[in-house]
């Protein structure tokens, strides 16, 4: 792709402003996105974070998820941080029983996962895909990936030995063109996940 | 199960209190008594809900001291739904908002809605690992807020009126007093922050960024989908419905009205669409015929 690329960052509910301003900062258009209308120009999608059920009940009720859908299977670049790592994931535990995703990635997230708001936590995470220095993540509310498929790639884990867990907790992943992390790279100045999901979007 | 981090990790930052505020923007964040409730709100697409005893318009027609609620009830609606629970403690109740921080619930709302426990001071939030929601009527009670640790101010308005006058007369004083700033010389700050009774490094902020530090919602008389999607067009970054949704006559319909309004909220063909058949919205009270002494949003120093 030659042209700048504009992604959407979708638009239900959610740190949509925070997104938007980390695409621009990185050097691509940025738009927000809530109808299947305004999905038809762009080259990749963002899925903020924001509240997974919430997000999912007014997919449905907005007719979609089968728009969104279909623009993956056409190959569209999807990158989706906490309730969007929720959103791109094929199965969801502690959710609503009528939850909704849109797919793309063959894992299962756990909601949830590290607890209530009063557990949400900042931790610095090795990341190779983004360089040696460590990314400064928050998780907030955050899922985490409880199992992987086998084409899905680990970008990132929370090493057992920083938490009393017996193994490391994985938090970012990809499959092909669909990348999802349980942090928040848009609420920190870091650029350097957004400008690995703005090269996919270029590949693709 | 969940996961427990420590080590090299760190909770209740200042980020991970405000991020956790930016994550509600665009949503819904209503009023609950109960866990039935809770559920009609979630079930409509509510972003969190607020557990209560009263509803606010309860409060204003009973009367009496009201206070933080039983814990059982907190307990009953943080099991009943999977969004995330707030709950309300007495301005200045510092052990009401350790009781519900022990509970844990995930947002304090320190609300002039409930009795004041203390006329001169606010809870010190910093010493809290849960984050506060905070009200305000102008930019300098939201920055004293702020400075005592909120990470997000919602508007004031009336609550349990159904008048949304107040709700925007907030939100316009707020944002005009921010772009007052941002359009004056550095050397103007100082005189600035002691007239809006600010610290001075706070209104420097503001001044520089034209935006509040931390998430700003609406709230107070907010009782139709087209109140909610005004006050997103007035820069809202979202909504608490007091009394609105079950003082009405279909709580479930108004519910998934108002969520929708607040989504579509520049799309005035969703907002008529969805404002179709509502039935009877809360009666409501004008803010003009509440005396002043009796007005809740003159709570708050």
């Amino acid at each position: 792709m030659s042209k700048t690329p504009t992604i959407g960052v979708l638009a239900i509910q959610g740190d949509v402003r925070e997104h938007i301003r980390a695409l621009s900062d990185s050097g691509v258009n940025a738009v927000a996105v809530k109808t299947a209308k305004s999905f038809e120009n762009i080259d990749g999608l963002v899925v903020p974070g924001g509240e997974s059920t919430t997000m999912s009940i007014l997919a449905i009720k907005n007719d979609l998820f089968k728009p969104l859908r279909a623009m993956q299977q056409q190959g569209m670049p999807m990158y989706g941080s906490c309730a969007g790592l929720i959103m791109l994931s094929n199965t969801v535990t502690d959710g609503r029983a009528d939850q909704e995703t849109i797919g793309g990635l063959d894992i299962i997230a756990q909601r949830n996962a590290f607890g209530r708001q009063v557990d949400s936590f900042e931790i610095d995470l090795d990341i190779p895909a983004i360089g040696d220095v460590p990314f400064h993540a928050l998780f907030i509310r955050a899922p985490l990936v409880a199992s992987i498929g086998p084409d899905v790639e680990v970008l990132a884990s929370i090493p057992a030995a920083a938490t009393n867990d017996e193994t490391d907790r994985i938090v970012a992943v990809r499959q092909g063109n669909v990348m999802a992390t349980s942090f928040h790279p848009e609420i920190t100045d870091d650029l350097r996940i957004h400008q690995l999901f703005i090269d996919i979007v270029r590949a693709s | 199960m969940t996961s427990n981090v420590s080590n090299n990790a760190v909770t209740g930052t200042d980020r991970v209190k405000r991020g956790m505020a930016d994550m509600l923007k665009g949503g819904v964040i209503m009023d609950v008594v109960n866990a039935e409730q809770a559920k009609i709100a979630e079930d409509a697409g509510a972003i969190a809900v607020m557990a209560l005893e009263r509803v606010p318009a309860d409060i204003r027609a009973e009367g009496g001291v009201s206070r933080m609620s039983d814990p059982d009830m907190i307990q009953g609606i943080i099991d009943a739904v999977s969004i995330p629970v707030m709950a309300k403690a007495r301005i200045g109740h510092f052990v009401e908002a350790q009781v519900i921080q022990s509970l844990g619930v995930d947002y304090i709302d320190e609300s002039e809605v409930l009795t004041p426990a203390d006329y001169t001071h606010h809870i010190d939030k910093w010493a809290f690992t849960v984050p506060f929601v905070c009200g305000a009527t102008n930019l300098g009670e939201a920055l004293r807020r702020i400075n005592e640790g909120a990470a997000m101010i919602r508007s004031k308005g009336e609550a349990g009126t159904g008048d949304v006058s107040n709700a925007v007369m907030h939100m316009r004083t707020i944002r005009a007093e921010i772009n007052r700033l941002s359009s004056m010389a550095e050397d103007e700050l100082y005189v600035a922050a002691k007239e809006i009774q600010a610290p001075y490094d706070l209104v420097v902020e503001v001044a520089r960024n034209g935006k509040l530090p931390v998430v700003l919602f609406t709230a107070g008389g907010i009782a139709t989908p087209a109140d909610a999607a005004m006050m997103m067009q007035m820069g809202a970054d979202g909504v608490f419905v007091g009394s609105g949704i079950f003082k009405s006559g279909n709580p479930a319909q108004r519910a998934n009205a108002i969520v929708q309004a607040t989504m579509h909220y520049e799309d005035a063909d969703v907002i008529a669409n969805v404002s179709r058949g509502l039935g009877e919205a809360m009666v409501g009270i004008n803010v003009a015929d509440i005396p002043v002494p009796h007005r809740l949003a003159e709570r708050g120093w």
